[in-house]
């Protein structure tokens, strides 16, 4: 039996804990995405960027969030150098063994599923974190609902990548 | 104290980032930054994403819920419709299954140096984002709003004390993942 699957939930589980307590927030990453749209829009558009509704909403800058995603990468980034484990790669090997290893096909797809989930994070108001984890452990019925909605149509569409069904 | 501590933005900046860091790497140690190991979640193969998930629920569940009857955390439970929550959950799916990482995992990725993760993952999320700030207002009233969920909790639909549901929840999902070694996925 492997234990690190369970030793890292139960991790994040007590993360969690320490994320309302000491931030009042709840672990969620995709917000930051939109943020990060938003600025970058600003930069260009300038301040008027600011009146989009959804940009009203979501208020962009640097915040908590954003800060979390970023210390995501940072801390898979020490983890994999301490462990050795890092590696550039364009083509993961499951990817690679099914449809080749041309990394212009990778990123293409890699690029489409990006647009897709950056689209549905935002719809469904939350990813595999905010939803996925802190949504269904708050006993959320949105959170319950959408990681049923995401399994459902990732197994669906994975498996007719995959040529399963 | 709380109150000063939450309050302070440059504090929770830093809370924020260190927070990442510590999930940043149990995500890692765990295998879910792999794009092999969500896949193989998506076709039943690998069971990793789905016991890094469960496991953090039936841990953080009793905490924020004991804190939460102590007065010393609030939830933060967003209200769900059909138009939001399950169309955006469907799509969203579809970008999992195509990508192969979620918006948390897709930065562990890119932090252990797997290029699609930056140049497509990220960079589809921040435009696909995009796209979706540009359509809200037209998306609110006709989709997001639409079927909108009378409860925001699961005790609350059932009327019931949180421990009634959190108990059984747990039970059940430890039933799960035994269920899961057992048979040797």
């Amino acid at each position: 039996m492997e234990w690190m699957p369970y030793l890292a939930g139960a991790g994040i589980g007590v993360l969690s804990w320490f994320a309302f307590l000491i931030s009042d927030k709840p672990l969620g990453c995709s917000t930051a995405y939109a943020n990060t749209t938003g600025m970058i829009e600003r930069f260009f558009r300038g301040k008027k960027t600011e009146d989009k509704e959804y940009y009203r909403k979501i208020k962009l800058g640097i915040d908590w969030q954003w800060m979390l995603v970023l210390g995501i990468a940072a801390g898979a980034f020490l983890t994999a150098i301490i462990t050795g484990g890092f590696a550039l790669e364009w083509v993961p090997s499951a990817f690679g063994n099914k449809f080749g290893y041309d990394p212009t096909l990778r990123w293409i797809v890699a690029l489409l599923g990006g647009i897709l989930m950056g689209l549905g994070a935002r719809w469904a108001g939350g990813c595999t974190s905010g939803h996925g984890i802190s949504g269904t452990l708050q006993l959320a019925i949105s959170g319950w609902i959408a990681v049923v909605a995401f399994f459902i149509s990732g197994i669906a569409v994975s498996m007719l990548l995959y040529g399963v069904i | 104290m709380l109150e000063e501590i939450r309050k302070n933005k440059k504090l929770q900046l830093i809370f924020g980032f260190i927070i990442g860091i510590f999930f940043g790497f149990f995500l890692y140690i765990s295998g879910v930054t792999h794009y092999n190991v969500i896949i193989g979640q998506l076709l039943l193969t690998d069971f990793t994403v789905l016991k890094v998930m469960m496991t953090a629920v039936i841990v953080g569940m009793p905490g924020i819920y004991i804190m939460k009857s102590r007065g010393i955390v609030n939830l933060h439970v967003k209200q769900g419709s059909a138009g939001s929550t399950i169309i955006g959950g469907l799509i969203f799916g579809a970008g999992f299954a195509i990508l192969g990482y979620c918006p948390g995992t897709v930065a562990g990725a890119v932090g252990q140096g797997s290029l699609d993760a930056l140049f497509g993952g990220v960079l589809g999320i921040l435009i696909g984002a995009g796209l979706f700030s540009s359509i809200y207002p037209s998306l609110y009233e006709k989709v997001l709003k639409k079927g909108e969920f009378m409860h925001l909790t699961i005790p609350e639909k059932l009327g019931v004390n949180p421990w009634f549901v959190i108990i059984p929840m747990i039970i059940f999902i430890i039933v799960i993942l035994g269920g899961l070694e057992y048979i040797g996925l």
